[in-house]
């Protein structure tokens, strides 16, 4: 309702877009990350997964959120199917996350995430990884 | 500080000061964003106020403070002829139509940035320091050897940023660039309150968010800024007008005044107003 009132009142403008494309524009400033740097990033990150996974490649989804003065890396990744018997049921197909902004609350487990935010018939899995800050690298979970 | 110019060749019509004078660079990175038409209304209001003040444009090979200023007519000698000793620094002076006690030292226009020698850039900028209260520095776009003229004599720097991507993104390097030395204070100019309001354009919060600096204050995006321009008359002169009485606010700011920093601000429409209940007002 709140959301249908803010948009009738033209609530809902490019301002949001140009603080999210400052937001990560800043953020490879920083980092002196290139974007392709954080490509070959999500390539490995994606390989170490698979290891254990299947995952849908084509709808890995990386952002970057700024939390207070930390940068914390955040990994939207479809699972297509469990390779290896680790206890957990394979989910027949994952769907691609929403762009909407993660859960505040960042794991700083690097282990994958077992507590996949199921989301209606949807399944979904995060993983998150917490850099050390602004001039920090990212760190990518280990296997 | 290096003085390889001899203090004795500037003919001094000024008594030397007991204390030197404020050397503030006026950069932003990003070119277009307002750092001219900045530096010619902070140095008119800090003038205006009593202070002797010196206008440098450090922009070498494109020439533009005169314009804004309305002094095109009477730039003789420039920046680069005192750097090289061909004139003296009195000779080079050019003085206001408006204000007594401002000066302009207007860039060489037919000269290349790479010109210009960093260390007889500071000796210079020290000299000003020595007659003036206050020296403003109109740096040109950019990070290069232009930039790093420009700042070489500065103790101070303000940052003019527009409310863009690609401004903020400018400011961010800049400020990274010189580092906590200049005490970097933030303008942010070009704003459009309305389109601000209808969620269009970057806030004064979401910029500062980033750049997290040291407000002077806000200047909307005006066409009386442009009328001004082409009159060569600065706004801070213009009693009667809004933008000029932000300038004259910035201008006490720096001066050390504790005044609010200016702000623009737009009356809500009734409608906007009840959208700000139902939605919660974004400013």
């Amino acid at each position: 309702m709140i959301d249908f009132l803010k948009k009738l009142f033209g609530h809902s403008g490019s301002s949001s877009t140009a603080k999210e494309r400052l937001r990560l524009v800043l953020m490879t400033d920083h980092l002196e990350l290139a974007p392709d740097m954080i490509d070959a990033m999500k390539r490995d990150l994606v390989d170490v997964i698979s290891r254990y996974v299947e995952v849908d490649r084509d709808k890995i989804d990386v952002t970057f959120e700024q939390q207070d003065k930390a940068l914390a890396m955040l990994a939207n990744i479809p699972i297509l199917s469990v390779n290896r018997a680790n206890g957990q049921p394979a989910p027949s197909v994952a769907v691609a996350a929403s762009a909407e902004p993660a859960p505040a609350a960042v794991a700083t487990a690097p282990a994958a995430a077992d507590a996949p935010a199921p989301i209606k018939r949807k399944r979904r899995r995060r993983k998150k990884a917490k850099s050390q800050g602004v001039a920090g690298v990212p760190e990518t979970a280990p296997a | 500080m290096h003085l390889r110019m001899e203090e004795k060749e500037v003919p001094q019509t000024d008594a030397v000061r007991a204390k030197l004078g404020r050397a503030i660079v006026i950069t932003s990175g990003k070119g277009g964003v307002g750092k001219t038409t900045t530096t010619a209304n902070i140095g008119t209001a800090l003038a205006q106020r009593g202070a002797s003040v010196v206008l440098v444009d450090a922009d070498v090979g494109l020439r533009n403070l005169d314009i804004v200023l309305g002094l095109e007519s009477r730039v003789k000698h420039h920046l680069l002829d005192v750097l090289e000793e061909h004139v003296s620094l009195d000779d080079a002076l050019v003085a206001d139509k408006h204000s007594a006690s401002l000066r302009l030292l207007a860039a060489a226009q037919s000269r290349e940035k790479e010109d210009v020698d960093t260390e007889k850039m500071r000796a210079l900028i020290h000299t000003l320091r020595e007659r003036f209260d206050y020296v403003l520095i109109d740096c040109p776009a950019g990070i290069e050897l232009g930039f790093k003229n420009a700042v070489v004599g500065a103790d101070e720097a303000i940052v003019v940023c527009t409310p863009e991507v690609s401004a903020v993104r400018d400011v961010d390097r800049v400020v990274g660039l010189l580092g906590n030395a200049f005490k970097p204070q933030l303008i942010i100019n070009r704003l459009r309150p309305q389109l601000v309001k209808k969620g269009k354009m970057l806030s004064v919060e979401d910029v500062n968010a980033i750049l997290r600096l040291p407000l002077l204050g806000v200047i909307a995006d005006e066409p009386e800024i442009i009328v001004a321009t082409n009159r060569g008359e600065p706004l801070a002169l213009r009693e009667d007008a809004p933008t000029g009485a932000a300038y004259r606010a910035i201008a006490a700011r720096v001066a050390g005044d504790d005044v609010p920093a200016p702000m623009p601000s737009v009356a809500l429409t009734f409608f906007e107003r009840l959208g700000s209940m139902f939605g919660g007002k974004r400013s």
